[in-house]
């Protein structure tokens, strides 16, 4: 038990490692430095860009530069954004707690419809509600979540009412971009909710459960359900990243804080430490939330050793 | 854009992996299918099984209206997709104009049947890099194995570990913001999860006698590889590059909101509901209906897909 939680750990340290590295290179290596991005707007002279160039430390050879990067990062240190003159990472990590309430609210979203479409699709297996909650969850799926939250401003913000346009104050703020974000996950959810319990129902012990006279609720809330939570979970782990990822464009839709919208800002700014800093911090933080699913799954499944 | 349904880095087992696709690969290898008898009743199994799915034979109608409407784009509609016309600004959907028009008076319709070249276009695009160059890394990964295995495996493993858009995000900043480099941050972003499928399907298949066969008989590596491995690999790469075309709109229509893509006044689906959202309170249509192009083409190819992975082999259920 001890071996697999410092075996998967040190797993996740070396992807850490690698992401930010790739992070670093991509940035760095692809035409365009720090220094041109930063400066495109400007139209600076091509000595003020050799000394910013200096400064940065830009000149020295790439292997100097990621050494130090690495130096730096591992001490927290990430730069300092160009136009706030703030260290980067403070100023990231201010935005991060709307950044991780819209994901979570977003897979309550994905997980309550999807486990009810799917599960209620898997018991009336072949009947209509089978077939209606299946287009219902590929329709959720083909849809732009972008979209959506546009659609939603338009009927429940600006003609119902019901919702605030934008913003992040309250917890009022976060359903109608909780709903944008989730419900292409439900979609997913559903779908795999079904199959998971199609699964599990044409198992010998359901079967057995039945022979013996289980009432059919018990059946599918005892014997059924349990089991088929199990490959929804690990979904629902990859999938919190990825929520991440598509929180960064469901926070612009509606002028939320969070990540998203600090880096799309930096990133028309030309703010490349704040760019590299919050892509590096977003994609360790799913690394994270990877290895705590990892972790976790076999305290769920007793049939996971951790040999 | 829809989460990607691979595991990331840290998740499966790799020898799990493997063994499913052992299966698959198994299924899938028939020594004698270079037979082109073989072929033709395996075309006509995997016919006799598509045709069955209703939902993928809806799919196919509706790829094909959509894809026929975007070909003969001028004969659709007899406006241009720039062509501004200040007398009809913002004139509601009527007879006229089918989905109204925008600040300019250009007609939505016209717009989102043009958009759909680029759209669909540059999904293709970026399908066709991520599956080439997937399957050409999973390929040669598999197939020498050792250090090289390694280093690729690991670098899709990191880029695998990042959120899609974000990656791809990431790649446009660095390429500076246009359709192209879209194109190809999308198209890098989704390679990984060809190179895990192809690379396990190598691996199992490359030790079965007729490859073995073949090496006798003094074949090459290029030759092994292309000629009596790569077969193997089509069914799950068409199904992967079918769902992926999906993703891959979807997230080229976000990056293009966001701005990093299409610059105006092009008509790319993104671009063209970002245009409708500084106007939804007065004109909701500006933004509804190339959502709606959108959502219709990234269903009709889900159907799609859907039915190929069950027609040419239902065990690639749960894993494309």
């Amino acid at each position: 038990m001890i071996g697999y939680i410092v075996n998967r750990t040190l797993a996740a340290v070396v992807v850490v490692f690698g992401v930010s590295s790739l992070v670093f290179f991509m940035l760095h290596l692809l035409p365009g430095d720090a220094v041109t991005i930063m400066l495109s707007e400007f139209g600076a002279s091509a000595r003020e860009e050799a000394e910013l160039r200096e400064q940065l430390g830009l000149n020295d050879p790439i292997l100097v530069q990621y050494s130090r990067f690495l130096v730096n990062a591992v001490q927290g240190d990430f730069g300092t954004s160009l136009f706030s003159r703030r260290p980067v990472l403070p100023q990231i990590f201010e935005q991060l707690p709307k950044t991780i309430e819209l994901a979570v609210a977003a897979t309550l979203v994905g997980v309550l419809f999807g486990a009810f479409f799917g599960i209620s699709a898997a018991i009336r297996r072949n009947t209509w509600w089978d077939s209606i909650s299946m287009i219902i969850s590929l329709l959720a799926l083909s849809m732009p979540n972008f979209w959506l939250g546009l659609i939603f401003i338009f009927v429940f913000a600006l003609n119902l009412g019901w919702f605030p346009v934008q913003g992040s104050d309250t917890l009022w703020h976060v359903v109608l971009p909780a709903l944008a974000l989730g419900l292409s996950f439900a979609g997913l959810l559903a779908r795999l909710f079904r199959s998971a319990m199609l699964e599990v129902l044409g198992q010998d012990y359901v079967r057995t459960a039945r022979a013996k006279g289980v009432a059919e609720r018990s059946v599918i809330n005892r014997h059924a359900l349990k089991n088929a939570l199990i490959p929804v979970i690990t979904v629902v782990g990859i999938n919190f990243g990825f929520l991440l990822g598509g929180s960064v464009i469901i926070e612009i839709v509606f002028a939320r804080q969070g990540i998203g919208d600090v880096i799309i800002k930096a990133i028309f700014a030309h703010d490349f430490y704040l760019v590299q800093g919050g892509i590096i911090v977003t994609a360790v933080l799913f690394v994270l939330v990877n290895l705590i699913v990892d972790l976790t799954y076999g305290l769920i499944d007793p049939r996971i050793s951790y040999a | 854009m829809p989460p990607a349904h691979t595991p990331p880095a840290l998740t499966p087992p790799r020898s799990e992996a493997g063994y499913h696709m052992a299966d698959l690969a198994q299924a899938t290898t028939d020594p004698n299918a270079a037979a082109s008898g073989a072929y033709r009743t395996r075309g006509q199994m995997f016919w006799r099984e598509f045709r069955r799915n209703r939902g993928a034979l809806v799919g196919t109608a509706m790829l094909t209206i959509l894809v026929g409407m975007v070909v003969f784009a001028p004969f659709v509609t007899r406006y241009g997709p720039i062509d501004p016309n200040y007398g009809a600004r913002f004139a509601p959907p009527s007879t006229e104009h089918w989905f109204g028009t925008d600040r300019t008076g250009r007609d939505i319709f016209t717009r989102v049947v043009y958009g759909g070249r680029i759209s669909l276009l540059v999904g293709l695009v970026a399908v066709g890099i991520s599956a080439s160059f997937g399957t050409l890394l999973g390929l040669v990964s598999g197939f020498y194995g050792g250090w090289l295995d390694n280093v690729i495996m690991r670098f899709m493993d990191f880029v695998l570990a990042m959120p899609g858009i974000l990656l791809a995000i990431t790649i446009v900043f660095a390429l500076g913001p246009s359709l192209t480099n879209v194109m190809i941050a999308v198209g890098i972003a989704s390679m990984p999860q060809y190179a895990r499928v192809v690379r396990a399907s190598v691996l199992s298949t490359k030790q079965l006698p007729y490859v073995e066969a073949a090496r006798a008989n003094g074949a090459g590596d290029a030759s092994v590889m292309g000629r009596h491995i790569l077969p193997n690999v089509f069914a799950p790469v068409l199904v992967l590059a079918t769902l992926g075309l999906g993703s891959a709109v979807l997230s080229v229509a976000a990056l293009s909101f966001l701005g990093l893509g299409a610059a105006p006044p092009t008509p790319e689906w993104g671009l063209l509901i970002s245009d409708g959202r500084g106007v939804l309170r007065r004109s909701w249509w500006v933004a509804t209906f190339p959502g709606l192009a959108i959502m219709v083409t990234v269903l009709a190819v889900n159907l799609i897909g859907d039915g190929l992975r069950d027609a040419m082999d239902p065990r690639l259920r749960g894993q494309v």
